[in-house]
């Protein structure tokens, strides 16, 4: 059966606290983290961007099994931080991970949700010529200065190996959903991204999240109860769990992949970050659900069953998700300043 | 004056993001043709009210937007006076009536903004005031704070005072389904919110809203009913600046003086009012100007609990700006909406006693447009 034959993370060290981020603008700093639920996040240096944190991951997914990357017939990586409008992300990463170039290689841009719908994709793909494909969430997520946004976007990427053999999780089955909803945007040429808001709630996360969950429960006639596990897109604090309990999931299913109070929202990686950090202590014979969302609108929803060689792959995942969480360094708005300098060739 | 509210039609007040302009101010208008059982062939003339959709969304010339929607080849006109555009579209309205060409008019009253950035709302709704206080760079809730920092400072008003307008109107619109926000607040919470500009802080200031109400005026009075036999309206600099106090508005003062003559009524007869509560000082300042209590005793007297249901004069029991909403068009029509309920006694858990008589005044920009209706059965 398809599933995850090996996985890893890279999460930047740099941390900030949202209330930094709001001091520095002059803006209200009482209560921002309570009421975001995010407390720190992920920060990239200044020399970091989309592919080298994409590459960091692979890495990180490649050393536990010792993976050999040669083998991978075809790789995508989701991002909507993509460093180059026009040439693609998926290239670069496979030639300076040595992939072999008969290979397919394509970036996939779908704001938050790019980096799941890979793992559909590539899924169909596997088969007796191509064994292994690579599946990669990656962003340094862009928000515009001093927008809300900036309190939470993240940075971090997600490196998925897929196969039909020696999995650590199978892919039980998947769903999507998508519609015309515009919460969120950044128009060609536009520096920026823009957002609708309190609208990115009710009409866009959370129509997509439930209505991409709820028919994947139907579809493989399970309920909330049947899973140990639940992982959903992690835009902040507060709305993963909210659409976890309109599903009926209870919070001891999400707590080991809610990884936004520490690291923000890394966008295409967030929830395959959560997915990650869920299988870094789950068990054999488990069950995982896993629902994405993507602004614009859409849901890419998962179930996963662990199978017994995770156990040992745990114990050779020495930069499994919580060890890069607690390796950290507090930064102040200087760092993030000379990012945006950098970036926009100020 | 003798003008018969025929018919009300009001819809949800919120962020209504399924809901495009023509399709509120429609539902309003059919709910208020319905309510009063005219043919709607009857109508003569509609007036909308609106200040911001040509800014927006491009739209101008609304009128003729909802007159042919509804089927309709009468007069129709688009009125923008700013917040008080609902307010002056009744009045105006009801020219019409008493000059003897109109008999049967629907005013609708729309604002759509949860559609458009709230920079986008805040630079649209600047237009209300001057190009120097543009030019200064400020905002109505600054505009609003230095008014209440002025009364603060000249009537030792305080911002527990500002508070208290807005847990009373919470409480009010947590009885009525209708309202934005329809659930309490405490003090603490308006106190420790977000500061806008000082004293103002996020609930001491109205939301931006989606919404729209709609009334059926009469000339025909000959049957019993709810009838508006005061309508006023005054003016004053646009420029808060050149007036010579920052802690009254002189059009209020003067609307409900000329308002309470046409209606041969005095402001102690008033049994129920709905004010523009846009900022909490504004309501303060409303209850002073309009009479209700001494110059510089406004905060006093809303927070002694005089204006909440079950005092002796219940003040926007709607919710007002704050709690109800403000889509800015449509509120003019939501108050005289909101008193024809009152006095109809079809109010339900926020019904006032004995209401036979109510007041709207509705303020476009700082004060320069103050438009004030007396209500009656």
């Amino acid at each position: 059966m398809t599933g995850i034959v090996s996985y890893g993370t890279y999460i930047p060290k740099y941390r900030i606290k949202p209330s930094q981020i709001a001091h520095a603008w002059g803006k209200e700093v009482n209560e921002v983290e309570k009421a975001l639920g995010v407390f720190e996040k992920a920060v990239a240096s200044v020399d970091e961007d989309a592919v080298t944190l994409a590459v960091e991951a692979t890495l990180n997914a490649a050393m536990p099994l010792n993976f050999d990357l040669s083998k991978i017939g075809a790789i995508t990586v989701g991002s909507e931080s993509h460093p180059y409008a026009v040439k693609p992300t998926a290239t670069t990463v496979a030639g300076i991970l040595g992939l072999p170039e008969n290979l397919l290689a394509v970036d996939l841009e779908f704001a938050c949700k790019a980096g799941t719908s890979g793992i559909q994709l590539l899924s169909g793909l596997i088969n007796k010529d191509t064994k292994y494909v690579l599946a990669i969430g990656s962003d340094v997520a862009q928000s515009k200065p001093s927008d809300v946004l900036e309190y939470t976007a993240g940075s971090a990427a997600a490196s998925f190996i897929l196969g039909n053999k020696d999995t650590l999780a199978n892919i039980l089955d998947f769903t999507s959903y998508s519609s015309d909803t515009p919460d969120f945007w950044r128009r060609d040429t536009e520096k920026f991204p823009s957002h609708g808001g309190r609208f990115t709630g009710d009409p866009a996360y959370f129509n997509h999240v439930i209505s991409a969950s709820n028919l994947l429960l139907e579809k493989a006639k399970l309920k909330p109860a049947d899973f140990e596990f639940a992982v959903f897109h992690m835009p902040n604090g507060k709305f993963p769990k909210e659409a976890a309990k309109r599903l009926g999931f209870k919070d001891e299913q999400l707590k080991p992949g809610f990884i936004v109070s520490q690291i923000g929202n890394p966008y295409s990686a967030s929830s395959m970050i959560g997915l990650a950090a869920t299988l870094d202590i789950a068990n054999p014979k488990q069950k995982i659900f896993m629902c994405s969302y993507g602004s614009g609108a859409g849901s890419d929803s998962f179930i996963f069953e662990t199978t017994p060689l995770l156990k040992q792959f745990q114990k050779k995942n020495s930069k499994n998700v919580q060890s890069q969480i607690q390796n950290k360094q507090m930064i102040d708005y200087s760092l993030v300043a000379r990012n945006i300098i950098n970036k926009y060739r100020i | 004056m003798r003008i018969k509210v025929a018919g009300v039609g009001l819809t949800k007040f919120g962020e209504l993001w399924d809901k495009s302009l023509l399709d509120l101010g429609l539902e309003a208008s059919l709910d208020a043709i319905k309510d009063s059982g005219i043919d709607k062939n009857t109508i003569d003339a509609v007036f909308v009210g609106n200040m911001l959709i040509g800014k927006i969304a491009g739209q101008d010339h609304l009128g003729p937007v909802i007159s042919s929607s509804l089927g309709l080849n009468c007069a129709s006109f688009r009125i923008e006076g700013a917040c008080a555009s609902g307010g002056l579209a009744v009045h105006l309205s009801l020219q019409g009536i008493l000059a003897g060409t109109y008999k049967n008019v629907l005013v609708v009253g729309a604002e759509k903004m949860t559609d458009a950035p709230s920079s986008q709302i805040t630079w649209a709704l600047m237009g209300a005031s001057s190009s120097k206080e543009r030019k200064a760079g400020l905002t109505f809730p600054a505009l609003y704070a230095l008014m209440a920092q002025a009364h603060m400072q000249k009537y030792g008003t305080t911002r527990e005072h500002l508070a208290h307008v807005s847990v009373k109107n919470h409480y009010h619109a947590s009885l009525n389904k209708k309202a934005h926000y329809p659930y309490e607040i405490t003090a603490e919470k308006v106190l420790n919110s977000s500061l806008i500009s000082y004293p103002i802080t996020l609930f001491d200031s109205s939301p931006i809203t989606d919404g729209a109400g709609a009334v059926i005026l009469s000339g025909d009075d000959s049957s019993k009913g709810v009838y508006i036999t005061g309508s006023a309206v005054a003016s004053d600099t646009i420029d808060l600046a050149n007036r010579s106090s920052l802690t009254e508005l002189k059009a209020t003062q003067l609307a409900a003086k000329a308002a309470l003559k046409q209606a041969g009524a005095e402001i102690s007869d008033i049994k129920v009012c709905e004010v523009h509560d846009c900022f909490t000082i504004a309501e303060i300042m409303a209850m002073e100007d309009l009479g209700f209590c001494p110059k510089g005793e406004g905060g006093k007297y809303i927070t002694k609990g005089h204006t909440r249901l079950g005092g002796k004069l219940p003040v926007n029991t709607s919710g007002g700006l704050k709690a109800c909403g403000h889509p800015v068009g449509a509120t003019g029509v939501k108050q005289i909406i909101e008193i024809t309920e009152q006095l109809r006694k079809n109010a339900g858990s926020r019904q006032v006693k004995d209401a036979n008589i109510g007041l709207t005044q509705n303020v476009g920009g700082t004060g320069a447009t103050v438009v004030v209706h007396v209500l009656q059965i």
